[in-house]
């Protein structure tokens, strides 16, 4: 069932309720969603919804507009993203990935160290030698130097940790499938075991981390090849 | 003729306009002057009567410590922003700015923040609106730079509220474009819209879907325009004249202006032409002459015009859309006309630019589209929607001064985000909130929006309190703040002190103090109504003289009446509107028999046998009559 937003007989405006983004448009908690249609929908409440059309209601109704118009945004910008749409339902589902990272960089500031990141094992030795590179180019361009060979070296590494990215990407959402299926046998009254919706949800959390890592390595590669 | 007529403004660094929808389509709504532009000049007369648009453009280089123009850069900042803008313009701030105060410039001996400035220049655009439509007029929505940050929009609304007018919605400029270029055209596709104006420079790109304008990514500069230009080359002139002619005008004032004036016109020339000439004179009547081709001057701009390849480039990105994917370009602002502009636009999106729509006027027109919208719409604008973005991510300052972004930029507005504290020691009844606009890590490089504190926190161990802040920035890209002590349910008490904004106290008073010039405007107006009513009743003197009802008046009587009138005559020429009115009502007075005999003779010659149609009633009672009140607007 989708939350009420305005009075289905006279069409005006209602005061927002409480609900998460997936109960606003009226979704499962699912994580396989029909992107076109989300879009369809979320200009069909903004229609109704945007304080642009409201303009001429009392003052109540404005501010309710406002309200509900910021929370049709804040859960379409939340659930279109594949990647934000993932890092919401863990949060639903009590995984603070956010005050995980913050915390990791509170401890680390006041331990005044550098933030550990937890580089996946698998990687360890590429970035490792990667970052070498990436020290290297830095120095040269500090002198005003350019390597073409390192320049492209890094170049395809840049392209390979792309497709890493583009596969773990892949990787989640066949774990995306895996959840749904849980959650569906879950509605069709199949108890689900707190061990198995443990193991699904850090997987993903897992994916997400690796993801994240592997992003931020780009940025920095970016970064240094556009210095 | 609706009560609440909801007019569209374009508030220009250079030029600004008022437009509203007539029937189907916008059109710009002209002054009396009959220009549709209004120079945004604002200069204070030898009477310290404000004086707006091109009538203010003689005052830049008469008398160029009472004028300024431009004023839309210095709008929502603080005195150490515009330290490098005071090097090119001729800006005089007042002399006892404190650090933090909202800036004030010096017009004359009286001092003006910018939003006061605006205001004028906006009351200008109301009077000529209320002068088209015969009504008043106190409902506008006012465009703004998609890249003005908080402090900029809540200047340029308090500007609408100091001028009377109540802005019902501040839009982005390059959006509204899209919408006028939308309603034109009536078609789905992405468009990107490259707003190189005065003194601001936007790139936004929207998608356009059966009447929703879904801004998707912007990007700009704030200060970047045309003004960049002249700035240029007139630090070139004053090279050139220091160097050639061993005169140092850069602190002469008019030189300045002249010279302005003069690369104004030359770069407008060389849009069209392959060369201008500058040709000014000089104080002790020496001249400025220089030849400029159109090469020489492309050299030039190129590092000014390059400077928007960035942030289109950031657009693209954010957008996640490659030149290719823009199925449109629409070109606004002035500055677009320069061909450099347009062959760098094409380009960068490999695709020929509109240039159709007028770059000057289109945005008002889709204010007045938007206005037409927030007014309950049109068969024109029926489906309309725009869903526009926040152009700067939203943060609050961390642990060792790191921003942390609650709302990222290119969100679609209204868009919110709530954040938990919670208190450091035993009995903690303050957190401090700093809130920042901006995309840098470290608090210290983004722009302070405002710092407050979460007052009144019931005493509890540290740690315990949980107090919800509920960022909420509303569809006009202006931030609110709302807290609770979820413990508690105690709603916490919020002052938002803005960093660079006017409180409300001082929005107030500058009310009051535009009403008191309001006062002298209706000064003004009397003296003018009272002179107008004075010429009419001049006018059926005369006429009355000539007619036969005048020779059966006595000499006397014929005597005062000649002292009356040049009475009136004396006095019609002065500022003093109850004087004029005084000896009006004593001419009315002393012409009354004249009047009565006018009226007899009119009739007689009725009862003479002729209808009231034949009878010859030129000088009589339908003439203009001594004793008729005149009837003014």
């Amino acid at each position: 069932m989708r939350a009420v937003h305005f009075c289905e007989a006279c069409g005006k405006v209602q005061p927002p309720a409480p609900v998460d983004y997936f109960t606003f448009f009226g979704l499962p908690r699912k994580l396989n969603l029909d992107v076109a249609a989300l879009e369809k929908d979320f200009y069909e409440l903004s229609r109704k919804l945007h304080p642009d059309l409201n303009a001429r209601a009392g003052s109540q109704e404005q501010e309710w507009s406002l309200q509900q118009s910021s929370l049709l945004n804040d859960a379409y910008r939340a659930l279109k993203n594949p990647i934000k749409r993932t890092q919401y339902l863990l949060k639903l589902e009590g995984v603070e990935l956010e005050e995980q990272s913050k915390s990791a960089t509170e401890q680390a500031r006041s331990s005044g160290q550098l933030k550990k990141q937890i580089v996946p094992p698998d990687l360890l030795e590429e970035v490792f030698e990667l970052n070498m590179q990436l020290e290297e180019l830095r120095m040269q361009k500090k002198m005003g130097e350019d390597d073409p060979a390192l320049i492209e070296e890094i170049g395809r590494q840049k392209l390979e940790l792309e497709e890493k990215q583009e596969a773990l990407l892949r990787e989640l959402q066949d774990r995306w499938d895996m959840w749904d299926g849980m959650i569906q046998r879950e509605q069709n009254g199949q108890p689900i075991s707190e061990e198995e919706r443990r193991q699904e949800r850090d997987k993903m959390v897992d994916l997400l981390n690796r993801r994240n890592y592997i992003r931020n390595l780009v940025r920095d590669v970016n970064e240094v090849l556009e210095a | 003729m609706s009560p609440d007529r909801i007019v569209g403004i374009d508030l220009g660094t250079t030029n600004s306009l008022v437009a509203f929808m007539q029937g189907e389509s916008p059109v710009v709504i002209p002054g009396d002057d009959g220009s549709n532009l209004v120079p945004s000049v604002v200069a204070l007369d030898e009477k310290n009567q404000p004086v707006i648009g091109n009538a203010a453009r003689k005052h830049l280089t008469e008398t160029p410590e009472r004028a300024v123009y431009s004023i839309k850069r210095l709008m929502g900042r603080g005195v150490d922003d515009v330290q490098k803008e005071l090097k090119f313009f001729p800006f005089r701030l007042a002399e006892d700015l404190q650090p933090g105060e909202v800036l004030r410039i010096k017009l004359g001996d009286k001092t003006f923040t910018p939003p006061e400035i605006s205001a004028l220049i906006l009351r200008q655009l109301k009077r000529n609106a209320e002068r088209f439509f015969g009504a008043p007029v106190s409902k506008a929505v006012v465009t703004v730079p998609a890249y003005f940050n908080d402090a900029q929009r809540q200047s340029t609304k308090d500007a609408g509220r100091i001028a009377g007018l109540e802005v019902l919605r501040l839009v982005n400029e390059p959006t509204a474009a899209s919408l006028a270029y939308g309603l034109d055209k009536k078609r789905n596709g992405i468009v990107a819209v490259y707003d190189l104006g005065g003194g601001t420079f936007d790139i936004s790109i929207l998608k356009l879907l059966d009447g929703i304008f879904e801004v998707i990514a912007t990007n700009g500069d704030t200060h970047l325009g045309g003004d960049d230009i002249d700035n240029l080359l007139i630090t070139i002139a004053l090279d050139d004249t220091l160097g050639d002619l061993g005169l140092d005008l850069r602190r002469n004032g008019e030189a300045v202006q002249a010279i302005r004036n003069a690369v104004i016109e030359a770069k407008i020339a060389l849009s069209s032409q392959p060369s201008a000439k500058l040709d000014v004179e000089l104080p002790g009547g020496k001249r400025y002459l220089r030849e400029i081709t159109r090469v020489q001057f492309e050299q030039l701009i190129q590092p000014i015009i390059d400077r928007t390849v960035g942030p289109c480039k950031q657009a693209l990105k954010d957008a996640g859309l490659k030149p290719e994917q823009i199925d449109e370009i629409v070109l606004v602002g002035g500055s677009t006309r320069i061909p450099k502009v347009r062959a760098l636009v094409k380009e960068l999106f490999h695709r020929e630019p509109h240039t159709d729509l007028n770059p000057d006027e289109v945005v008002a027109l889709g204010a007045a589209v938007q206005a037409n919208i927030l007014g309950g719409g049109s068969e024109a604008t029926e489906n309309m929607l725009l869903l526009d973005v926040t152009p700067l991510s939203l943060g609050i300052e961390v642990a060792g001064g790191v921003t942390d972004k609650i709302i990222l930029r290119n969100s679609t507005v209204p868009a919110s985000a709530t954040q938990h504290y919670t208190t450091q020691v035993d009995g903690q009844a303050n957190v401090a909130i700093h809130v920042l606009q901006g995309e840098r890590e470290l608090a210290k490089d983004c722009r302070s929006l405002a710092r407050f504190d979460l007052k009144g926190i019931p005493p509890m161990a540290a740690g315990i309190a949980r107090i919800e802040v509920k960022f909420l920035i509303d569809a006009n890209g202006i931030l609110h703040v709302s807290a609770r002590e979820q413990r508690s349910g105690k709603e916490s008490e919020i002052q938002v002190q803005p960093s660079y904004g006017l409180t409300d106290e001082q929005v107030e008073s500058m009310i009051l103090d535009s009403f008191d010039s309001a006062e002298e405007d209706f000064r003004q107006r009397q003296v003018i109504e009272a002179r107008n009513e004075a010429a009419t009743i001049l006018a059926a003197l005369d006429k009355g003289k000539k007619s036969p009802a005048w020779g059966r008046l006595t000499t006397d009587e014929k005597k005062k009446i000649a002292k009356m009138e040049k009475a009136l005559i004396a006095v019609k020429t002065e500022d003093d509107y109850q004087a004029i009115r005084k000896a009006i009502d004593a001419l009315n007075q002393g012409t009354t028999r004249l009047a009565e005999l006018m009226m007899d003779s009119a009739v007689s010659t009725a009862l003479k046998g002729k209808t009231m149609d034949e009878a010859d009633m030129g000088e009589g009672p339908t003439a203009p009559h001594p004793v008729a009140k005149a009837e003014f607007e």
